[in-house]
């Protein structure tokens, strides 16, 4: 599978004729959604959690909301790629999408400080999933601020190069996005099912003693 | 209603162990006023009149900050918060009272700097005013909520404004929107909208934080 | 009126509770003896409704508003007199006659000149008597008591050992402590933690 994954993620971009600039964006928007997808995955658990409190639910939120961090991460870096490739700079503001991205990247880092500050138990599950839940919300309400903010911020110098997709490109892009969201799902689940492990061996350890 | 009266005991009883032990709301004020005097040499000539207003704002969400982290200090001595928890009331009425006191207190210390911005750097028209009131709910809502969470871990003077940030920043824009953009009234609109969502978050929440 | 099976507690990686059964009928009077760090504390937590059990089912016939709760610590605020906090928590537990109430458990526990000096200038053995007004304020039909004893000088402790034999019979009452030698002749049940 993982192969088929790979050949998947290659071959979409070399379908691509158009310039470096274009092939990024088969990558880039692609790994955007599926790290809003992951948020909103976190998030549902996370009301699950709240409302069932049932405590497995903790750890799937964590690790969707870990997924989607990582690929967050990779948004910022594929997309710092893209700007260099169109207009010459690794950073711009007037990429709406990074920006909203960046604030995301610092909100979700600052769920793992969270967790990490907070002793294992049901206070950590809750008020993580109450802080996944504002996530969420973060996100309509950022996009709002960023579109509000182009007014005084920063004079727009580059213009945004939104590719028009014809049939072929558009074959191609739900490609790549269906071989990143597979590799999402694939990413989730083994991480899920590492931490699974790691509770059982500590039961198992606590057990015996 | 039962619950407003519970929420009006709740603020009563934070405005007043203010008064008595009066650690957060000097240090508020004084933190404003230091910071607008250090904005003065840390902005250059020609930055433009508009900056001014970042800098104002930079200064409101750090000394809002300051309050909220000793927000649910009193709290914590003597456990007074298990004791809050234990009792019948509905739990979102102890965040609410809290939201509300340190909301007074913010709007206490601008009482004093912003008047001391206008006399420093720009004038403030009703717009940008009405901005500020509306942000300060919206950071006092959220950041009250926080602090809690904050509270209950390690490190929770480093944690709370790592939480607070990310979420302050659409107030940010809406703030400085209000005061610098020609069409003042859609920030207006954006903070408003940024209240309801996030007040009424924070209150719904707040059961799940504080209970176990 | 409490009924609790297989109670197991866990916080981060330490177990404090483990497999403990409790069941305490209505006006019963209980003593929870066992060593610092055998988990009384932790149990009370979980009968006054502050904690969840992790594993366990645990049965409280009250709603918390009928619950008074005295915890290690005095849940009271330092920079409000006695009056303050009491006026503050008779409203929140909507206790009628509050005024007088206060009052009288103010008196009863010799409180009444200090009534309107800070928390913060008290004794420990003041903080630790207006925490049990606190506790009794609203009448509790159920009353959990964590080491009550531990902070009371002499006459402290005889106007404690007076108020829970008026207590006793008419409500249903838990006590953790170190001392249970004391509470022997009111004890119905008794429950000892390893």
């Amino acid at each position: 599978m993982g192969v088929a994954l790979v050949l998947a993620l290659i071959v979409a971009p070399e379908d691509a004729d158009q310039g470096i600039s274009q092939r990024i964006f088969y990558i880039h928007v692609p790994i955007a959604l599926t790290a809003y997808f992951c948020f909103g995955l976190g998030a549902v658990k996370a009301l699950l959690l709240l409302w069932r409190g049932d405590e497995r639910y903790d750890l799937e939120s964590y690790v969707a909301i870990h997924q989607g961090t990582i690929f967050g991460a990779l948004t910022l870096i594929t997309g710092a790629i893209w700007a260099r490739a169109s207009w010459g700079v690794w950073w711009t503001w007037s990429s709406n999408q990074l920006v909203l991205f960046l604030v995301l990247f610092l909100f979700y880092c600052a769920y793992f400080m969270l967790r990490f500050s907070l002793e294992d138990g049901p206070r950590r599950a809750r008020s993580s999933a109450v802080y996944a839940l504002f996530g969420v919300a973060l996100i309509p309400v950022s996009f709002l601020a960023i579109r509000l903010a182009d007014d005084f911020i920063h004079p727009t110098v580059f213009t945004r190069d939104g590719p028009q997709m014809s049939g072929t490109m558009f074959a191609t892009f739900l490609v790549s996005w269906g071989a990143v969201t597979l590799l999402a799902y694939v990413l989730y689940r083994v991480e899920l099912a590492g931490k699974h492990l790691d509770a059982d061996l500590r039961e198992l350890r606590e057990a015996l003693q | 209603m039962m619950y407003l009266a519970d929420v009006a005991a709740l603020t009563r009883k934070d405005l007043r162990v203010e008064l008595r032990g009066r650690d957060t709301l000097p240090a508020m004020l004084l933190f404003v006023l230091a910071t607008l005097v250090v904005f003065h040499f840390a902005i250059p000539e020609d930055a433009g009149d508009d900056a001014a207003y970042g800098l104002l704002w930079v200064a409101i969400v750090f000394t809002a900050l300051l309050g909220l982290a000793r927000a649910w200090v009193p709290e914590q001595e003597h456990g007074v918060l298990d004791g809050l928890v234990l009792a019948p009331c509905d739990r979102s009425a102890i965040w609410l009272g809290k939201t509300l006191a340190t909301l007074a207190f913010l709007l206490a210390a601008q009482a004093v700097a912003l008047p001391a911005f206008v006399l420093f750097f720009e004038p403030l028209d009703a717009t940008a005013l009405v901005g500020v009131l509306l942000a300060d709910i919206g950071i006092c809502a959220v950041g009250s909520l926080m602090s809690a969470m904050a509270a209950a871990g390690r490190a929770r003077e480093v944690l709370l404004p790592l939480l607070v940030l990310p979420l302050a920043i659409p107030l940010v824009v809406g703030g400085v929107g209000a005061a610098v953009s020609a069409e003042g009234g859609r920030f207006l609109l954006f903070l408003l909208l940024y209240d309801a969502v996030f007040a009424v978050l924070s209150w719904a929440s707040f059961e799940y934080v504080v209970t176990e | 009126m409490i009924r609790g099976r297989g109670l197991e507690k866990r916080y981060g990686r330490k177990w404090v509770l483990r497999g403990v059964d409790v069941a305490v009928p209505e006006g019963g009077f209980a003593v929870v003896t066992g060593p610092n760090g055998s988990g009384k504390t932790t149990l009370l937590r979980l009968l006054a409704g502050l904690a969840q059990p992790t594993r366990g089912d645990l049965v409280v016939g009250v709603d918390r508003g009928r619950v008074g709760y005295l915890a290690h610590e005095a849940l009271v605020y330092r920079e409000l007199t006695a009056v303050e906090n009491l006026d503050l928590f008779g409203r929140l537990y909507r206790i009628p006659e509050r005024r007088e109430r206060i009052g009288m458990l103010l008196e009863r526990f010799s409180l009444w000149d200090a009534r309107n000096d800070r928390v913060s200038t008290y004794s420990r053995g003041m903080t630790q008597r207006l925490a049990l007004c606190r506790a009794l304020l609203h009448d509790p039909e159920l009353l959990l008591l964590d080491e009550p004893y531990s902070a009371l000088d002499e006459d402290g402790a005889a106007l404690l050992d007076r108020e829970l034999e008026g207590l006793a019979g008419g409500h249903t009452v838990v006590v953790a402590t170190h001392d249970p030698g004391r509470l022997e002749a009111l004890q119905t049940g008794r429950l000892a933690l390893a």
